[in-house]
Parts: structure tokens; C-alpha cells; sequence
């Protein structure tokens, strides 16, 4: 067998390339990367969903939470809400939710369709806080500490597994901190 | 063929500075104070995360809508075109960022291609023939000249 | 019933498809003739299955038969003809179906135009292209059957996509996948040749043709492709460095190089190894293409229905064609004849200069597009390569190829000397000055002076270089007519090459747009020309209905157009309906004018969105060029005859 080395470096680049295809397949090339993780929870002054007056960070203030971001046109958002309800039960960590994109009208009846978990619901017709938080797709969460930092983003439907496993666990370690 | 390096060298140094100039035309843009065309320019520059392959200035989708509106919004509070792009870069990463930036994991993106156009010259002359060396004359050696009469004269019959 | 009757035949043909894969290629190893002979049988009766098959798909889709689930996805009653034969190929099963029909019907033309070639090369030439069209027989029957049944039956369809409701898009797969499908021809013979240990002058002469009937139908769907997207995205972008786009035009560049490679084997009996690896890296280029666009692993706006699993498969077809290839090349790559040293300054060394660049120009492409997804692998970062990058870093590479490419025609074969240039090279920086200063004065812009005078040299130099080769004066006419076609397909290549320079420059430095929020009656400025917002109706028509503008231009009080754009509305599309634009376009030679108008906050205010496309034809004129080269060339070299030639060029 007569090879020369120079005549294995096509095969070879073109091998590796088919590993990184390979690798490729398994990845999202459109997931956004984790911005706001460490960093303190954007500056908000957005509207009350139910009742009247706008709402701030004080919100956040000495609670861990999650915060929500949903929408009624978001399908992925209706089979997420059943496990968010279930959350709230078990009085772990404060819920707060973010509608976004919907009138207030619309955002309230979809609550009251689906049930209603957040402590406060803020509405963010217009993407204010969504833009500031780096959020391109709904729904998403963060994990947010006492401190009103920011330290864990979830991208996607909370599955229960997901809760038990990885968000439950890390809220209680938020809340043994002082 | 020193000519032809020279030649070469030429060209390649002025295509260099045509593309480096392009770059420069491209920063240039900053000086127009219309907000709203600066506003089209950041908008131009900047990705629609929600869309496949847009920028938020071309996409119909809302979320690029409203983007639009965030931008003029600090162009009317006075920010500059790069303060209003870097506040996009630390909310939604590089990604958002249609012109990848020049750093550590982007140099062989944007260093790559000259790399490439100076292998393949150098490639090239490297395998090109050289002005070779006159070989000397040098006289046939006994046997050979033999050698060469016999064939002489095997073709003479 | 006809579902039902393509699935057979699909079934038959990928039985089929592994006859021709197998047989034939035993029997050129044994020397025996009747299991060599049906490689040339199998071949066209798999043509004959797969034809049956497109058919039946057809007349489903024809017949709106809603129980076939394609049809009942993608298709609707309400839809035109034409787009209900166009919906077949307009998703992504029929689109293989179109794929793996072209191909059979290239397996089909070579028994027929191959009569002169070696038997056995022929016959392993087959048995190749029988082995790609089993591997897509198979991933279509097992991952992407076009004939799977819906049960119920809906009553009507979903619609067709109305972006792709358009002559220009149904008319863009069927010659895009010609050229793409077309390369696996010179694929299939390089294999072939590499297999037998003969990769020679015959081969190369005999396969020109199919590189140039790829190659130039491949110009005319990127083209088509172009254009469409121009007047149908509603902003005037005739070419975005989409990922999809770029595995389009990446196998177009090593088309290009190939074809200048075969055409030195022909002639000179060197560079074979070049040409082989061409020959492979086009059709694998091809290969990728498909993979990327239907396996989601680039965002992208032409992205199909993706799917990971179908990823899967076509990466594992892609490992084995192309890994398959480039193994066989490693192990044959010293029975090749090798390429003496060349001069530096020789049509010889220039043609191979002309490899290089274009190789590396690919090379750029290919970072950009694959950059993200390699940064995503290493490090899980995301960035973005949007078209700036590309207009610099590709831009360049061509600046540098188009210079060359003035002088390459007219340099010796064998060895040239600088003095027998310089009169020419010293006239071009003339012409390079003049044509830029001039430019650059009137245009106010030096960088699109400097490509201005560039491509006024390319033309320059493409001219002299026809002049020489007639024989100034000497002859008239009758010299002209005694030319081979490929002297005047150069001609018409690098001139349009030039003259789409000129079109793309244009583009990027002079064109203009604008934005306003305009009233009935109101109007803008942009460029020297008024445009102004004369009225808006709406109606409704076939399956959309409509809001129509007319905006009409002037320049200087003289009319010089009315510009009607249309916003449509199709709401049997998707779940909520779907909307598209229709810019008001007015075509001339030096600018295209161009507008569309959408709803403005309220009821009686309009965004008009208005631009000045400077010399854009000149862009499609330039490809469309480039492409009547390549039937031109066809022309003069008969498949199998011989002609008396007057020596070499």
C-alpha cells in the first residue's frame, strides 16, 4: 500500500468536519447564551396586572424567586402552568410572574382560565423588562436570590423533574443564605 | 520572477488596504447626528434573536419591533451608537451582535481568510520552477561516449 | 390509488438502485460483460420507477387528493395550477423525490451519450451513481415517504407557504438541484477512474460537458434565487450570506475551479489530482448543502420542517460518499499522473493560481458559515456571522482573483516573460486610473472608483484576450465563425463577470433608501426623486386579499413612474394566516426604483419605505452571462464526436 501523507489530509479535514456535524446535531444553534447570571435583577417599574399602580424591584426584596415569563399566545407557556401551580403549593420560593405581550385584559383572563401562581404579576406589553432580562423566547425563569441577583435562568417548559432536580434543591440553598 | 513577486505583492497589499479601508467606512457611519437614520444603522447591525436570519430592522416579528423602539428610545435620551449596542451585547450575548466582534475566540474567523491568500501564494512560488542553476557541461565519461557510438552506429545500418 | 402506485415504484426503483450499485461493479472487477450490461439497463429502468413516481406525486397533488398528508400539509384547492405542480417539490419529501429523480435521469443520459467510453469505466461510473441514488431511495422510504396516507382525510389543505407562491421560486429548486445533483456526475466518474487506475486526457474530455451542464444550470438557480428574493422580501437585498445560501454557491465556486481544471487536463495532461478532488468536493459540497438545510444545525430563513434524525442520515450518506471517495484517493493518489513544476508566469501556473484563490474563497465561505457552529462546539459560546464579514473577507479574496484574472488569459501555456506583457499591464493601470478617478469623482466614493476601474480592466483585458485569439483584422468574419464555442463561452463568462463587478459595486456604494411615515398625498425625497403616496385601495383576489398602493415618482416635476405595491393576506395558510409584501418596482438599465408601503399607527397614516437601486440588474445580467458560457461551450464539444481541431489553444 502505497500512501502518501499528503494524500490522507483531505480525508482527514473532512473527517473532522463530520465530527462537528455530528456534535452540531445535538446542539440548538439558536439558544442564547446565560447573560444574567451573578448579575443583579434589571431596574423595572412596569404595571400591576390585577389591581391598579405600577410595581418595582421591592417586589423582590427579601424573598427568594422565580420569576416567570409567559404569554397567552405561548403554547409551550399553558403546558408549563399546571407544574408552576404545583410549585406554588409547596410554599418553596415566591413566584412572580412577567406576561408579556398581552393586553392586561387578556393576560388577567388567561390566569383566571389557568389558575393563578404568582404572588404579583407584572405586564410587559412592550418587552421593556423581557429585552433588559435577554429574553428571546417564551417561557423562561430565573432564579432570582434575596439579594435581587440573578443565579439561575431556566430556557424552556419547568418540567416537574426539572423542579425536583435542579431548581428546588438551589432554592433552598438560596434561602439558607443570609 | 522577481517581478512577478513584486507583482503580486502589489496587488495583495492593495487589496489589503481596499479591505481594511471598507472596515474603516464601515466605523465611519457615527458622524450622521439624524437619529433616525442612526437608528436604521444600529438596527441594521443588530440580529433578531427570535427570527431565523434577520436583523431587527428588516423582521416583522414583535419582539424585533419593540427592540427598534428601545433603540430610539436611548438615542432620544442621548446615548451613543456604541453604549446602545453594548447594553444589546450584555443582555443577549455576541450572538446579538451581526458583526462579530474582533477577540479571542473570533481571530481565526477574521484572521483566516489572509492567512489563506498568503499560503496560497506561498504555496504557489514555493512550487513554481526556480531560475535553475545552469547545469555544467559535463563531458561524457569513457564508457558513455562508447555507449553512445555504439548506438551510432547500430543506427546506421 | 396513485400514492399507492408511487410507493410501489419507489420501492422497485430502490431495489433497483442496489442492483446497479452492486452487480455491475462485480462485474467490471471479473471482466464480466452481461453483469457489466446492467449497469446501463438498471440505470434507466430506475429512471423509468422514479419518473413514475414524481408522476404519481404530481397528480396527487394536482388532483388535490387531501388524503395524501403531503398534499393535505402543503396544498390547498384554492391554489393556481402552476403552484400546486410547484407545491410538489415546495416541502421537504417532495424536494427529495425532485432530488433523486434528477439524479436517475443524469444515470439514464449515460448509457446514452457514453457509447465511446471505456466499458468497465462507464459501468463503475453507474454502479456509483446507482450506490448515492440507493442511500436517498432508502432515507426517503424510511425517513421521508412523500406517499404516507392521512386518515380521515382532511377536507382541504393547508395552502402552499404564499412566499413560495411566486414563477421565480417554483422554477428555483428544479435548476438548483440540477446543478447540485448534476456534480454527482463527475463525482461518480472520478471514483470510477480512481477505482480503474486511469485518470486520463480521455476521461477529462469526456466529462467537460457534464461539468458545464451542472455548473451553468446551478449559475441559473442561484440566480433565480437572487432575484426572488430581491422583489419578494420587500427590502432589496438580492443576496444575504444566509447559511443555505452559501452551500449553494460554495459547490458553485469549486464548479468554477473544476471546470478550469478539466479543461487544463484535457489539453495539457496535468493537474489530475486537482481534478479529482474537485470532482469529489463539488458533489460533497452538495452533499453538506443538503445536510445543513434539513437538519437544522444553521439558523436559517430557508431552513425545511428540520429534524435532527433526518440529520442523521444524511450525515451518515455524507461520511460514506465523501469518506468513501477521499479514502479511495488517498489509496490511488500515486497511480496519478503528477503535475510537472510549472512557471510562475504561464497559463499553466495561472490556471492553478486560479485553483488556489478560488479554493480559498470557498475556504471563506465555509468559515463563516460553520464558524458559529464550531464556536458553539469548543467553547458553548454564540456569535453571529452576519454579511459584513463576508462582503470584507470574501470581497477581498475576489478583488485579488479578478486581478489575476486580466492577465491569465493572456499569458503563454508553457512559459511567458514579463516583457511580453508590460505593454498590456501598463495600458490596464490606464484604464484602471482613469475609469476610478472618474468614478470616484462623480460617485464621490474611492473604494467604488477602485472596483469600478477593476472591473473596466476585467473587461478590458477579456477583450484583448478574445482579439488576440481571432487574430486582429485578419479574416473578418470568417475568422469569427471558425472559433471553438469555448472561445467565445470565455468571452461571455468574463465579461459577465466584469459587468456583475460592476453591478454588485454599484450596489454597495450608491444604493439608497429611506423611511417615512407619509399621508395620502404626502411625499419624500431620496436620491433626486420625489416619491409621493397618491392612494391606497384594498379587495380581495384568488386566496388572499389585499391592500395595493400607488406611490408616484418624479424627478425634477418630470413624471417619471407610478410604483403600485401590494401587502397580501392569505388566511388558509398556517394556523392564523399569513402575510406578504409586493414592492412596486420600476426596472431600468443604471437604477431600479423601488418601494413598499405597510399600515402606519393609525387608519390614514402609511410607512413608505423607498430605495434607489443603483446598476442592480447589472448583477443578474452578469450571472445570466455566466451561464449562457456554459451552454455556449456545450455547444462546440459533440458528446463522443471528435472534433478536428486546429491545434491547441
Amino acid at each position: 500500500m502505497n500512501i502518501s501523507l499528503k494524500a490522507l489530509i483531505p480525508l482527514a479535514v473532512f473527517a473532522a468536519l463530520c465530527i462537528a456535524l455530528a456534535i452540531g446535531l445535538t446542539k440548538d444553534p439558536s439558544e442564547l447564551q446565560s447573560m444574567m447570571i451573578d448579575k443583579p435583577f434589571p431596574e423595572f417599574s412596569l404595571p400591576n396586572l390585577h389591581g391598579e399602580g405600577l410595581l418595582g424591584n421591592e417586589v423582590l426584596e427579601g424573598n427568594v424567586t422565580l420569576v416567570n415569563v409567559f404569554g397567552t399566545w405561548c403554547a409551550p407557556c399553558a403546558i408549563e402552568h399546571p407544574v408552576l401551580m404545583k410549585i406554588e403549593q409547596t410554599k418553596a420560593v415566591t413566584l412572580l410572574g412577567v406576561n408579556w405581550m398581552d393586553t392586561r385584559e387578556n393576560g388577567r383572563d388567561w390566569l383566571k382560565k389557568h389558575g393563578n401562581p404568582y404572588t404579583y404579576t407584572l405586564s410587559d406589553k412592550h418587552s421593556s423588562l423581557v429585552q433588559a432580562l435577554g429574553v428571546a423566547k417564551a417561557p423562561e425563569s430565573f432564579l432570582v436570590d434575596k439579594t435581587g441577583r440573578i443565579r439561575y435562568k431556566h430556557t424552556g417548559v419547568i418540567t416537574l423533574k426539572a423542579w425536583r432536580e435542579v431548581i428546588e434543591p438551589l432554592t433552598q440553598k438560596l434561602e439558607a443564605e443570609t | 520572477m522577481r517581478a512577478l513577486m513584486k507583482t503580486i505583492i502589489v496587488l495583495f497589499a492593495l487589496s489589503l488596504s481596499f479591505s481594511l479601508s471598507g472596515l474603516a467606512h464601515g466605523q465611519n457611519m457615527q458622524g450622521n447626528a439624524d437619529l433616525e437614520s442612526r437608528a436604521r444603522e444600529i438596527g441594521k447591525s443588530l440580529r433578531c434573536v427570535v427570527c431565523q436570519n434577520e436583523s431587527i430592522e428588516e423582521s416583522n416579528a414583535s419582539l424585533a419591533a419593540d427592540m427598534r423602539v428601545f433603540i430610539r428610545e436611548r438615542l432620544a435620551a442621548g446615548d451613543s451608537n456604541e453604549a446602545i449596542i453594548a447594553t444589546m451585547q450584555n443582555r443577549y450575548g455576541d450572538y446579538v451582535l451581526l458583526d462579530p466582534p474582533v477577540q479571542a475566540n473570533t481571530y481565526i474567523l477574521w484572521f483566516g481568510p489572509a492567512l489563506l491568500l498568503l499560503g496560497s501564494f506561498a504555496w504557489y512560488l514555493f512550487r513554481a520552477k526556480r531560475k535553475t542553476v545552469a547545469v555544467k557541461n559535463q563531458p561524457l565519461s569513457e564508457e558513455e561516449q562508447k555507449r553512445l557510438d555504439d548506438m551510432l552506429a547500430e543506427g546506421r545500418k | 390509488m396513485f400514492a399507492e402506485i408511487g410507493l410501489l415504484a419507489l420501492i422497485l426503483a430502490f431495489l433497483t438502485a442496489c442492483v446497479q450499485a452492486v452487480l455491475p461493479m462485480i462485474g467490471a472487477e471479473r471482466g464480466d460483460r452481461r453483469l457489466m450490461a446492467l449497469g446501463s439497463r438498471a440505470a434507466i429502468t430506475q429512471f423509468i420507477l422514479i419518473a413514475i413516481a414524481f408522476g404519481a406525486l404530481t397528480i396527487s397533488f394536482i388532483q388535490s387528493d387531501f388524503s395524501v398528508k403531503l398534499v393535505a400539509l402543503h396544498s390547498h384547492t384554492d391554489k393556481p395550477l402552476l403552484y400546486k405542480i410547484s407545491g410538489v417539490w415546495g416541502n421537504h419529501e417532495g424536494s427529495m423525490l425532485l432530488w433523486v429523480f434528477i439524479l436517475s435521469v443524469f444515470g439514464a443520459l449515460v448509457p446514452l451519450f457514453g457509447k465511446m467510453l471505456p466499458e468497465s469505466l462507464k459501468t463503475r461510473a453507474l454502479a456509483v451513481q446507482g450506490l448515492i441514488g440507493a442511500g436517498f431511495l432508502a432515507f426517503i422510504l424510511f425517513t421521508s415517504n412523500p406517499f404516507l396516507r392521512l386518515n380521515p382525510a382532511l377536507v382541504n389543505g393547508n395552502g402552499l407557504n404564499p412566499l413560495l407562491q411566486d414563477p421565480g421560486l417554483a422554477f428555483h429548486p428544479p435548476f438548483l438541484y440540477l446543478g447540485y445533483v448534476g456534480f454527482s456526475m463527475p463525482f461518480s466518474f472520478s471514483i470510477a477512474a480512481l477505482i480503474e487506475g486511469r485518470v486520463d486526457a480521455v476521461w477529462a474530455r469526456w466529462l467537460r460537458p457534464w461539468v458545464l451542464l451542472a455548473w451553468s444550470f446551478l449559475t441559473i438557480g442561484i440566480t433565480m434565487g437572487s432575484v426572488w428574493a430581491y422583489y419578494e422580501l420587500g427590502w432589496g437585498g438580492w443576496w444575504m450570506w444566509d447559511p443555505v445560501e452559501n452551500v449553494s454557491f460554495m459547490p458553485w465556486l469549486v464548479g468554477t475551479a473544476l471546470l478550469h481544471s478539466i479543461l487544463v487536463f484535457g489539453k495539457r495532461h496535468s493537474m489530475a489530482s486537482w481534478t479529482i478532488l474537485l470532482g469529489i468536493a463539488a458533489f460533497s459540497l452538495s452533499l453538506i448543502g443538503t445536510f445543513v438545510v434539513r437538519s437544522g444545525v444553521l439558523v436559517s430563513v430557508h431552513a425545511f420542517a428540520v429534524d435532527p434524525t433526518r440529520g442523521v442520515f444524511i450525515l451518515a450518506l455524507l461520511v460514506l460518499a465523501t469518506g468513501g471517495g477521499l479514502t479511495l484517493y488517498a489509496l490511488k493518489a500515486h497511480t496519478l499522473r503528477g503535475t510537472p513544476r510549472f512557471e510562475a508566469l504561464s497559463k499553466e501556473g495561472g490556471l492553478i493560481l486560479n485553483n488556489l484563490l478560488l479554493v480559498t474563497a470557498t475556504a471563506t465561505v465555509f468559515l463563516g458559515t460553520f464558524y458559529p457552529l464550531m464556536i458553539d462546539i469548543f467553547t458553548n459560546d454564540k456569535i453571529s456571522v452576519g454579511s459584513s464579514y463576508f462582503d470584507k473577507t470574501f470581497g477581498s479574496v475576489m478583488f485579488i482573483l479578478i486581478a489575476f484574472m486580466g492577465i491569465g488569459p493572456l499569458v503563454k501555456w508553457r512559459k511567458d516573460s514579463f516583457a511580453n506583457l508590460r505593454v498590456h499591464l501598463l495600458v490596464s493601470l490606464i484604464i484602471i486610473i482613469i475609469v476610478s478617478v472618474l468614478t470616484a469623482l462623480i460617485g464621490k466614493s474611492i473604494l467604488g472608483g477602485i472596483a469600478m476601474g477593476l472591473a473596466a480592466y476585467l473587461a478590458f483585458s477579456t477583450l484583448v484576450a478574445f482579439g488576440r485569439k481571432i487574430g486582429f483584422g485578419k479574416g473578418g468574419i470568417r475568422r469569427l465563425r471558425a472559433q471553438p464555442a469555448q472561445t467565445y463561452g470565455f468571452l461571455l463568462a468574463h465579461l459577465g463577470i466584469a459587468i456583475f463587478m460592476a453591478g454588485v459595486t454599484a450596489m454597495s456604494v450608491w444604493a439608497k433608501d429611506d423611511a417615512k411615515v407619509l399621508k395620502i398625498g404626502e411625499s419624500m425625497q431620496l436620491g433626486g426623486y420625489e416619491f409621493t403616496l397618491a392612494s391606497v385601495t384594498s379587495g380581495q383576489r384568488d386566496n388572499y386579499s389585499y391592500s395595493s398602493s400607488m406611490v408616484k415618482v418624479s424627478k425634477k416635476e418630470r413624471k417619471v413612474g407610478t410604483l403600485k405595491s401590494e401587502i397580501r393576506q392569505y388566511p388558509n395558510y398556517g394556523r392564523d394566516g399569513m402575510g406578504t409584501t409586493e414592492a412596486g418596482i420600476q426596472v431600468r438599465p443604471m437604477r431600479n426604483l423601488y418601494v413598499g408601503v405597510s399600515k402606519g399607527k393609525d387608519s390614514e397614516s402609511f410607512v413608505v419605505r423607498a430605495y434607489v437601486h443603483t446598476m442592480v440588474v447589472w448583477i443578474w445580467v452578469g450571472a445570466l452571462m455566466m451561464a449562457l458560457a456554459g451552454f455556449v461551450s456545450l455547444l462546440g464539444r459533440p458528446l463522443g464526436r471528435r472534433r478536428k481541431t486546429r491545434g491547441a489553444a
